[in-house]
């Protein structure tokens, strides 16, 4: 029932009548597009030129445009082209809906050597950057505790409850199980390897100090990076986005003290309790494994993790806690609260909030086990 | 089909609405809603703020669940489509969300490339020319077309989010308050922008509005929702002499008199006093 747009060339006098016919409509694009263009070339060899419109059947917006298009082109190339023949509503289309000049996108790779070089340098400063301003806002935050610290009712206790909630007793299960099944991999692992040096006793100090030291704090701040962390810069980030941000501070609230305060002081207590909760089901994945895989009895074990490991093996890992938990909630309030407009930049934030607190732990880890040792701790 | 030029209103259904139930919980929203769409017509529909216009509009378009009713459009239940038949429709209705619904991460220009991108076979410079050709139509510099949603303001969003709903050359465009938020000048374009497309496509427009302006402007048909259902759908003349107390309030109330021009003076400001 439709037809396709189609055009016949015919000459009066000197003139060019290009006589259209059938639909000219979006529902025919490919065609449309191919019809306008074929009007343009018999027509450029000079004189002037008709566009007989009597025989469209159907027009639209973009019919419209294909052939104002065409004329304007014809224009261009010094051929005079008028319409003929076009319904009172074609002709109003022809008018509003006509073709407009467009600028070109401007290009805008530069060549790649060079833009190798910029995004380099670019990336450089904005690690720079992004340092001196989770170094700032770190001062924000310690400014703030000051300041309120003498106003108890100030602290937002609801708000903080709520979050710890989500952060602690939310994250147990996945926090357990996780450490259970390392506890429980390092022990088969400690097992079986120092069994060739007829050592695997040992596979319980291995347990205990690497354990309680670093793997159970590593693996639970990782998990509550990936886990918290994003969520923290989501909520922020949307909050940004939809001017909710801007709204607490008009009304002379500060966005900090509201948002970010809570979050990050229920992070410092969520961080060294799940912690806490780790070292044991680390610990319990490793008796499980030495009392099925190697026979030991649990008696034997705890013995055995009595004369390796102290309170200060266990403290060591808790110290590290509350710093890890810091990190993490600066990385995620700053993140949140660069967010712009986009979904895109919601989602590259998130991701680069998650990226950075888990490399930061890291780091900072690093740098926990070379000040430990410096002072025989 | 020798003859397609646009029809005056007239009994060419293009959708039709039956018995439509749609609750949340136990709330029942629209309860036994019966609308007609009439091909060419600007179908305008009031009706108090959280009455459900929008939810109207959304489960027209599928994207509210109904509990009961059946929904036909250009001839054919919503409920029982192939994949095909959805692809077709889609194309042949647009749609203007009340805060545009702009992709976020996409230029205006991509925005209203999508749709062409998507449904049709177009050369780059043909859609490039065709989206100067709307951004044109709904009244933006062409300088726009390369910033993202973000920097726009809502006037703005608001034309962009019609440029991309018209990018198809739909048959139906829905707009969900078009005009709100945008100044007078710019709310009266729009306005003539519809009334231009209707008389030389015969488009049909489901326009969800409080602007009054807008309904007397524009619009050939007025329907009024209220208890889930259409209360009184007809001429705005024939709605001024309605003796429902929310009718008489929506018309005559302190914002409609003015085009009686009897609108009372605002009371002075204090300090003017």
């Amino acid at each position: 029932m439709s037809v396709g747009p189609s055009v016949v060339r015919d000459v009066e006098g000197d003139e060019l009548v290009l006589s259209l016919s059938g639909d000219w409509t979006v529902a025919n694009s490919a065609a449309l597009e191919a019809t306008a263009d074929s009007l343009i070339e018999p027509a450029r060899k000079g004189g002037d030129a008709i566009l007989d419109l009597a025989g469209v059947n159907r027009m639209d917006t973009a019919g419209a445009w294909a052939i104002d298009r065409a004329r304007a082109e014809l224009a261009e190339a010094g051929v005079r082209a008028s319409y003929r023949g076009a319904r009172s509503e074609y002709a109003v289309l022809l008018k509003e809906a006509g073709y407009q000049p467009i600028e070109p996108p401007k290009p805008t790779h530069a060549p790649t050597a060079i833009s190798l070089l910029s995004e380099i340098g670019e990336s450089v400063y904005t690690a720079g950057h992004d340092l001196a301003e989770g170094v700032s806002f770190f001062g924000e935050m310690v400014a703030m505790t000051v300041r309120l610290l003498p106003f108890p009712h100030r602290w937002r206790w609801t708000s903080m409850t709520y979050h710890l909630e989500n952060y602690s007793l939310r994250s147990v299960p996945i926090i357990v199980l996780i450490n259970f099944l390392v506890g429980a991999i390092v022990m088969q692992q400690g097992i079986f390897q120092l069994n060739a040096f007829g050592a695997s006793a040992y596979a319980v100090n291995l347990v205990g100090v690497l354990g309680l030291r670093e793997l159970a704090l590593l693996m639970t701040a990782i998990m509550i990076a990936g886990r918290t962390g994003s969520a923290i810069t989501a909520e922020i980030g949307s909050m940004a986005m939809h001017e909710e941000i801007d709204a607490l501070r008009v009304m002379a609230l500060d966005p900090l003290e509201v948002l970010i305060m809570p979050r990050l002081v229920a992070l410092v207590i969520a961080l060294p309790a799940l912690t806490f909760l780790a070292d044991l089901a680390e610990l319990a994945g490793g008796l499980l494994v030495s009392w099925l895989y190697a026979g030991m009895t649990p008696i034997v074990f705890i013995t055995r993790l009595h004369n390796s490991i102290t309170t200060d093996t266990f403290l060591v890992g808790l110290i590290k806690a509350p710093f890890m938990a810091i990190t993490i909630g600066i990385i995620a309030g700053v993140e949140g609260m660069d967010v712009r407009g986009s979904a895109e930049s919601l989602g590259a934030n998130v991701t680069a909030s998650v990226v950075k607190s888990i490399f930061m732990v890291i780091v900072l880890d690093g740098l926990f086990a070379m000040f430990f040792s410096a002072v025989n701790y | 089909m020798t003859d397609a030029a646009p029809s005056p209103p007239g009994p060419d259904v293009v959708i039709s609405v039956r018995g439509l139930e749609v609750a949340f919980g136990d709330h029942m929203v629209m309860d036994g809603l019966d609308l007609d769409l009439y091909r060419g017509e600007v179908l305008g529909f009031v009706g108090a703020s959280g009455a459900g216009k929008s939810v109207l509009t959304r489960t027209i378009l599928g994207l509210v669940p109904k509990r009961g009713g059946t929904i036909e459009a250009f001839g054919h239940n919503l409920d029982h489509l192939t994949h095909q038949e959805k692809l077709q429709i889609g194309e042949r209705w647009g749609v203007l969300f009340q805060e545009g619904a702009l992709f976020s991460s996409l230029t205006v220009r991509q925005n209203i490339e999508v749709p062409m991108r998507e449904h049709l076979k177009l050369s780059q410079a043909m859609m490039d020319g065709l989206t100067a050709q709307k951004l044109h139509l709904v009244g933006l510099p062409q300088d726009a077309a390369d910033k993202y949603p973000s920097e726009l303001s809502g006037g703005m969003t608001k034309r962009v989010g019609l440029a991309r709903a018209l990018a198809l050359d739909p048959e139906i465009v829905f707009l969900d308050e078009p005009t709100s938020g945008l100044d007078p000048i710019s709310a009266g374009d729009f306005d003539d922008l519809i009334a231009t497309l209707q008389k030389t496509l015969g488009l049909t427009v489901f326009m969800v509005t409080h602007d009054l302006d807008s309904l007397f402007a524009i619009c050939n048909r007025v329907a009024v929702l209220g208890h889930g259902k259409v209360s009184a759908v007809g001429k705005i003349e024939d709605l001024l002499q309605s003796d429902d107390p929310w009718i008489k309030a929506y018309f005559h109330g302190k914002r409609g008199v003015v085009r009686a021009g009897t609108r009372a003076a605002p009371s002075p400001a204090p300090h003017t006093a």
